[in-house]
């Protein structure tokens, strides 16, 4: 080998006759790398045309939106806006978002229990209340709005039940695995003073799950202050109608103006909810 | 004699007790005090109000009762003349299935651009990849503007810019992806190991060399897992895209709904909640394969 790290064509071929394995080419795995990038090429051009991407409506379509975007960054008769039915909107959103998510807690606690597997032997019941609870969570927020705004007609209560039906399914479920998850060695504790079977809940299981339930709760309403945002758009009230309708009618600036309000009060919950959460359960992860 | 019971460790740990007691009852009070103002707020807002409720839950009741299909078990296999047959009920059956291959095709797109465009983003929006911070400040910016904004807002808007139809969908879906991958992947990013980056830098690579064989081979596995994450959320949320003009069964499902096809709806939502069931045993299987070839997590 020579001092200065370089090497001619004879030197090479000799290393590489001497380590075959390090040089070695793997055909197949080429091969294998080409057949998926003509794959995903292939789905490319499918794609383009099963939804209709044209060149012509995709640049048709960016010239309109570069047109909104000048319009939402240009706010000329900002005064005249309506800002209470914006805050009133807002308010809504936040406390359809609450109610939702405490109601469906509430309705999560026994439901969880009793889809719990170490709480409830009796199977059928068991597995009655995961079906309901998965039927629950299956059907999405908006469908629930959808068929909420049907039924009790426009505003924020539809949006309140949807989130309610929704949450429900998902915090009966983790509430369940929750107490799934307990340590035995308490519950046997509290059994070993000879407690009776109320008190072996209340002293040996409720301690280790209210905890992660709060928390599970309080991440909800984090997370259902932005879903909250858009059933508005079926008509269920809350910020989204505000949105919604100032979006139809072209008014961006406006839009623009209440989607940054929408990131700040999502930003300001995230935070503040944090805070509680790391208040109740320490630096635990979930 | 008082010595004695000051000393009494009973005594010491009951009045520590106290005092303890009496520092946290004020906190209490107030959480309290400040739940129930929120909640007054809340019921005040939401109109949760008692006689609406009673007015409301009834009709809630009906219509459930109207969308469920009239089946009639000795008619339950005849063909989509005869009502109370599965035939009569599923009689758009073809159309749905098409529009839920839509569906699901445009999630699995959507996630695509998404992915490409979060994997762009997520190099210069990683600390410890980039020396820049203006760069790494803007890239952080549009990946928060990206995921921020609800994938539906993107529809509505992408749907007057480029007409109705699964191409607002599919766009919306990518740029909500976009955003929400890139941030995962920065994520991941800034917990690489930099023995191969400077691996690479000693060969003489320069940025581009190194993110493509010091970091790429790291976080690619990582990669992969969240972007099957995201098709799942992205085919829960293509289902109901539609609602805005944008495409896929959701689209189908406002139009029955507001129209009052009754039963179609039971029909169609019985359908989204099947497919999302399967995509949800498919990727837990996924799962667990992963997780018993790898060990980790």
């Amino acid at each position: 080998m020579n001092s200065s790290m370089t090497f001619d064509r004879r030197e090479l071929d000799e290393l590489r006759a001497r380590f075959p394995e390090v040089v070695a080419f793997d055909k197949g795995r080429r091969n294998r790398n080409v057949l998926i990038g003509l794959g995903v090429v292939a789905y490319v051009i499918f794609c383009l045309w099963a939804f209709e991407i044209t060149w012509e409506r995709l640049t048709g379509g960016l010239d309109k939106m570069a047109i909104v975007i000048r319009q939402m960054v240009t706010w000329n008769d900002f005064w005249t806006w309506d800002f209470s039915g914006i805050a009133l909107g807002l308010a809504q959103t936040l406390g359809m978002a609450f109610l939702g998510t405490l109601v469906a807690s509430l309705v999560a606690l026994p439901l969880g229990f009793l889809a719990a597997r170490n709480v409830v032997g009796f199977s059928p019941l068991r597995h009655l209340v995961r079906r309901v609870l998965d039927v629950f969570r299956g059907v999405d927020q908006l469908i629930w709005a959808l068929v909420y705004v049907r039924a009790v007609g426009l505003g924020p209560l539809a949006g309140v039940l949807a989130i309610m039906t929704s949450d429900t399914g998902i915090l009966g479920k983790l509430y369940s695995e929750a107490v799934e998850n307990i340590d035995k060695k308490q519950v046997e504790g509290v059994k070993a003073t000879g407690a009776s079977p109320l008190a072996l809940y209340r002293f040996g299981a409720l301690p280790q799950v209210i905890p992660v339930f709060l928390a599970q709760s309080l991440y909800f309403f984090e997370s259902n202050t932005r879903s909250a945002t858009i059933l508005g758009i079926v008509g269920a009230g809350g910020i989204g109608m505000q949105l919604s309708e100032r979006m139809r009618v072209q008014y961006w600036d406006q839009a623009c103006f209440i989607i940054i309000l929408i990131l700040i009060m999502v930003g300001v919950i995230d935070w503040l909810s944090g805070k509680l959460r790391m208040h109740f359960i320490g630096k635990r992860d979930l | 004699m008082t010595d004695l019971a000051a000393q009494d460790p009973v005594v010491l740990f009951e009045r520590h007790r106290a005092e303890q007691i009496r520092s946290r009852r004020g906190q209490t009070v107030l959480a309290i005090l400040l739940f129930f103002t929120f909640l007054a707020f809340s019921i005040n807002m939401s109109q949760f109000f008692p006689e609406k409720l009673a007015a409301g839950l009834p009709k809630i009741g009906d219509y459930l009762y109207d969308i469920l299909p009239t089946l009639e078990l000795s008619k339950l296999h005849l063909d989509t003349e005869t009502e109370g047959s599965l035939a009569y009920w599923y009689f758009n059956l073809p159309t749905y299935l098409q529009l839920l291959l839509q569906t699901i095709n445009m999630a699995v797109f959507g996630t695509l651009i998404g992915a490409v465009f979060g994997f762009l983003l997520c190099f210069p929006a990683s600390r410890n990849l980039i020396r820049n911070y203006w760069i790494y400040f803007i890239a952080r910016r549009i990946m928060e503007i990206a995921r921020g904004v609800p994938d539906v807002i993107y529809a509505l808007l992408f749907v007057w810019a480029f007409g109705i139809g699964p191409m607002a969908g599919v766009f919306a879906i990518a740029i909500h992806s976009a955003g929400a991958l890139g941030k995962m992947f920065a994520e991941v990013n800034e917990n690489v190991s930099t023995g191969p980056i400077e691996g690479v830098r000693a060969t003489g690579g320069g940025w581009f060399e190194e993110m493509r064989f010091g970091v790429v081979p790291q976080v690619w596995p990582n990669f992969l897992s969240y972007i099957w994450l995201r098709l799942e959320i992205n085919i829960r949320s293509s289902s109901i895209i539609g609602f805005v003009g944008a495409g896929g069964i959701g689209q189908e499902l406002y139009y029955v709904i507001n129209f009052n096809h009754y039963e179609e709806v039971s029909a169609i939502v019985l359908l989204v909640i099947l497919t999302v069931t399967i995509v949800d045993l498919i990727s837990e299987r996924l799962r667990h394969q992963a997780i018993g070839k790898e060990q980790l997590l």
